[in-house]
């Protein structure tokens, strides 16, 4: 097998409650400062942490650098944008069928292409993503194709009397979302499973030397990331009103996976932070010139050329040795 | 469908997946040596039919506007593998992940010099005729397609089969370090087999320019079927990307005629079941998957 | 019940026949060494033992069990641990880590101290694995193989690189194993064989060349001439 993206900081990584109250109390306070521009950043910047953070489970936990991880953020927003389209309002009830049906997915791809790794896993990841994509592009009955798109989904219903068309609202039902989504993952990075996912990533071979079916491992590992990536796309077809074929492409695919790796794979807290950081960089860039992809790219391989630990990882690696060092 | 319209799709199946076989070949022969997918193999197709186009505009020549293009993605090859590729030598998903980036950059720039349009290569006025099959017409093009495509496997399998440097790959492909055992420098290889992978995706681009024209998204919607051949033909052997090309050729245009809007369906059906089946390819090593 | 068989076992890789027709069996309790020249199939047959590999033909019995079929996970299940030859630990995990993995568990409970302050490891349960020593980290190789209370391990060269100390530690600790556990070591070091062994198979191009008690095949004249001679 291929080696695996970065070596991962196995250590504790957590903060202090200090620095967790004060990032908490951060995101409670931003939308109360913010311009609405800045606010719809910001909510953008969560929804695709929360994407990011799916694929880390994949890319940084369990090894495995999947290029089809916008199959189920778009599959999802397209069974939620379509049911909503057709009538279906409450929120929560809405959840049920757009996760279950990317979970479905992952379940039926898994089987197909869980038995290859490293490289030739990437290739095979990127084709049946290819192929979804091409599907939403044609079948125009049911997703509009790629001109009209599916237009006019507008913001969610949540049973409760405030409105969602508030941004402010908005926010923080992505927020309330995000920081569960968050601890959720959390929870199973740190159980026995977690544990397991990560042996397999470092040394599969040792891992059923020891009785563990690491097949199995990375096929649950595959399921729960599209569970979350689904959650994320949810949140996208509200925030942005309108899904194209584009949501599922490569170049999706790629975009979350860039987050992933500028933020450092591995982190949880990484693939956020790199989520926060090209939103905005492709903002401010995005003012300036039209050639996005352009530096997209450049920053893709300047990552993979210089910083392969990401933002997060190198900055705990240099805590860690300080820590070491004072030992 | 009656006789003579099966035996017109069957040249057309053939001649198209002699195209992929141009493209898939190159992504096997780099795998198969370096353990990288090159994610930027599509674009060198997709900036081969662009760069062959602007040749041909300049020119009015498609032999020089097939050779220039292929020459110069060749040499874009040799520089991305030499000055990239080679810095993160035996860190092969970082190689992949280098690739990626290119894709980004290759399709960004083509947007940049060419534009949202697509646009069609003309065929060259020699070719730019149709023969009469059993009463069918016929365009001589893909006659020609069909038969450049077998002239340049031939030389393929000639070169890997007949030469010393085919034999140093064909080793390669098989166990590295028993190459470096021999005292060859291996990076050497891996530049020239890049750079070739290069050659033949742009000489397939501006080959297929024609028939499916110069757009963007083409890098992509390319690199994917020649992805499919190499799932189904199996990774590292030209044998295996050759009737991959030729099967995946056969399905695309038969599915087309029978599902006409869902023909790409109809590939990952028949790449699903290899999956399930024959994980390392109908014509694979069962180590190399 | 034999704890082991293996029924003519034959593997071949490309026309190169690496196993023909290896048949031996261990009985329950048994310590076997594996001894032969390099490249006389020993690794391949323990990969073929705990299922990394499957042979061409012939079969593997574990505990009365039809096992050729099943993979590697489900052999650890039913009691078969094994340790390689090249380290192949969680490098980037840290020794607790590793040892949680290796009992399926991730509570630091008094069973996973124990064990660690008998191996005089508790001290150093934090450290990442990959900057121990060498010598340290042979040793959690067979601690990693032990602590799922294995009915039968097999030890792929446990003192190679050792030092003699080293060597005389390890050797010591699996002479202490209980003969409740059924060992197979392929070994290199002839003391370590001669004093932990109760038989001796001799592979030798991919076929098993004789077997006997430690002093038969120090006598046989061609073990001497295949092996002992040219090695030693």
């Amino acid at each position: 097998m291929i080696s695996i993206l970065n070596k991962l900081i196995p250590a504790e990584t957590n903060l202090p409650w200090l620095a967790k109250v004060t990032m908490l109390l951060i995101l409670v306070l931003l939308p109360f400062i913010l311009s609405s521009y800045g606010l719809s950043l910001l909510t953008k910047v969560l929804i695709f942490g929360l994407f990011a953070m799916s694929l880390d489970i994949l890319v940084g936990f369990t090894g495995l650098v999947s290029f089809n991880h916008a199959s189920f953020f778009g599959v999802a927003a397209y069974t939620v944008g379509i049911l909503v389209n057709r009538g279906f309002e409450n929120f929560w009830l809405l959840l049920i069928p757009g996760i279950a049906i990317a979970l479905l997915l992952a379940g039926l791809l898994g089987l197909l292409i869980l038995r290859s790794s490293g490289a030739y896993f990437l290739m095979i990841t990127l084709a049946f993503g290819q192929m979804l994509f091409a599907l939403a592009w044609k079948w125009r009955s049911l997703t509009g194709g790629d001109d009209d798109g599916l237009p006019g989904i507008g913001r969610p219903e949540i049973g409760l009397p405030i409105s969602m068309w508030n941004e402010q609202n908005f926010y923080f039902l992505v927020l309330i979302l995000f920081i569960g989504s968050f601890l959720l993952i959390k929870k199973v990075i740190k159980s026995p499973f977690g544990k397991s996912i990560v042996g397999t990533r470092e040394n599969e071979l040792r891992m059923q030397s020891l009785g563990y079916n690491t097949w199995l491992i990375k096929y649950i590992s595959y399921i729960i990331a599209a569970g979350f990536a689904a959650l994320a796309g949810i949140l996208y077809t509200y925030f942005n009103g309108f899904i194209s074929p584009q949501e599922l492409d490569w170049s999706m695919s790629g975009y979350i996976l860039l987050m992933v790796i500028i933020g450092g794979a591995g982190t949880l807290v990484g693939p956020v932070v790199g989520a926060a950081v090209i939103i905005i960089l492709q903002n401010l860039i995005s003012t300036y010139t039209e050639l996005w992809p352009l530096f997209m790219g450049l920053i893709f391989i300047l990552c993979v050329l210089f910083a392969r630990d990401g933002i997060v990882g190198s900055l705990l690696k240099l805590y860690q040795k300080k820590v070491g060092e004072m030992k | 469908m009656d006789s003579a319209q099966i035996i017109i799709q069957a040249l057309n199946g053939l001649s198209y997946g002699l195209l992929l076989f141009l493209l898939a070949t190159g992504l096997s022969l780099i795998f198969g040596l370096m353990g990288v997918i090159n994610l930027a193999h599509g674009s060198f197709y997709m900036l081969g039919a662009y760069v062959g186009l602007a040749i041909i505009n300049l020119t009015g020549n498609f032999v020089l506007a097939l050779l220039g293009a292929a020459l110069i993605l060749a040499f874009v090859g040799i520089l991305v593998e030499r000055f990239f590729i080679q810095r993160l030598y035996k860190r092969e998903l970082d190689q992949v992940l280098l690739t990626f980036g290119f894709a980004y950059i290759f399709m960004d720039v083509a947007k940049w010099i060419w534009g949202g349009t697509p646009r069609s290569l003309p065929k060259p006025p020699f070719l730019n005729s149709s023969l009469n099959i059993l009463g069918e017409a016929f365009p001589v093009y893909r006659i020609a397609m069909i038969i450049i495509g077998l002239f340049v496997a031939l030389a393929l399998w000639l070169f890997l089969e007949r030469t010393r440097v085919g034999a140093v790959i064909r080793a390669g492909v098989d166990d590295q370090e028993m190459v470096k055992a021999m005292g060859i420098n291996i990076k050497i290889f891996f530049t020239g087999i890049f750079a070739l992978g290069a050659f033949l995706a742009a000489f397939g681009g501006v080959i297929g320019g024609p028939i499916m024209g110069a757009y963007l998204g083409l890098d992509f919607n390319i690199l994917v079927l020649a992805l499919a051949v190499v799932v189904v033909g199996g990774l590292g052997t030209l044998k295996g990307a050759f009737w991959g090309s030729i099967l995946i050729g056969f399905i695309e245009t038969f599915g087309k005629v029978f599902f006409i809007n869902f023909a790409i369906v109809t590939i990952y059906i028949a790449m699903a079941l290899i999956l399930i089946f024959k994980p390392a390819g109908l014509l694979g090593k069962e180590e190399s998957y | 019940m034999k704890a082991l068989e293996i029924k003519n076992i034959s593997k071949s890789y490309g026309g190169l026949d690496v196993l023909i027709n290896v048949y031996f069996t261990l009985e329950q309790g048994e310590r076997r060494a594996i001894i032969g020249p390099n490249g006389a199939g020993k690794t391949s047959l323990f990969n073929i033992i705990s299922g990394i590999i499957k042979p061409d033909s012939g079969e593997i019995y574990l505990l009365g069990q039809n096992v050729t079929r099943l993979s590697t996970y489900l052999r650890s299940r039913l009691g078969l641990a094994r340790t390689f030859q090249r380290n192949t630990l969680f490098n980037n995990l840290s020794i607790l880590d590793n040892v949680e993995l290796a009992l399926h568990s991730t509570k630091s409970d008094s069973n996973i101290k124990d064990i660690l302050r008998n191996w005089g490891l508790w001290d150093k349960r934090k450290v990442i694995v990959k900057e121990l020593s060498y010598g340290e980290q042979r040793q959690i190789e067979i601690l990693l193989a032990l602590v799922q209370s294995p009915k039968i391990i097999i030890l792929d060269e446990p003192t190679a690189g050792m030092s003699p100390m080293e060597t005389k530690t390890i050797t010591e600790m699996i002479k202490s194993l209980s003969r409740d556990i059924t060992v197979l070591i392929i070994e290199h070091d002839m003391d370590v064989v001669f004093n932990l062994a109760d038989g001796i198979s001799v592979l030798h191009n991919g076929q098993i060349l004789c077997e006997g008690s430690p002093d038969e095949i120090k006598s046989n004249p061609l073990v001497k001439e295949v092996y002992l001679g040219t090695d030693h």
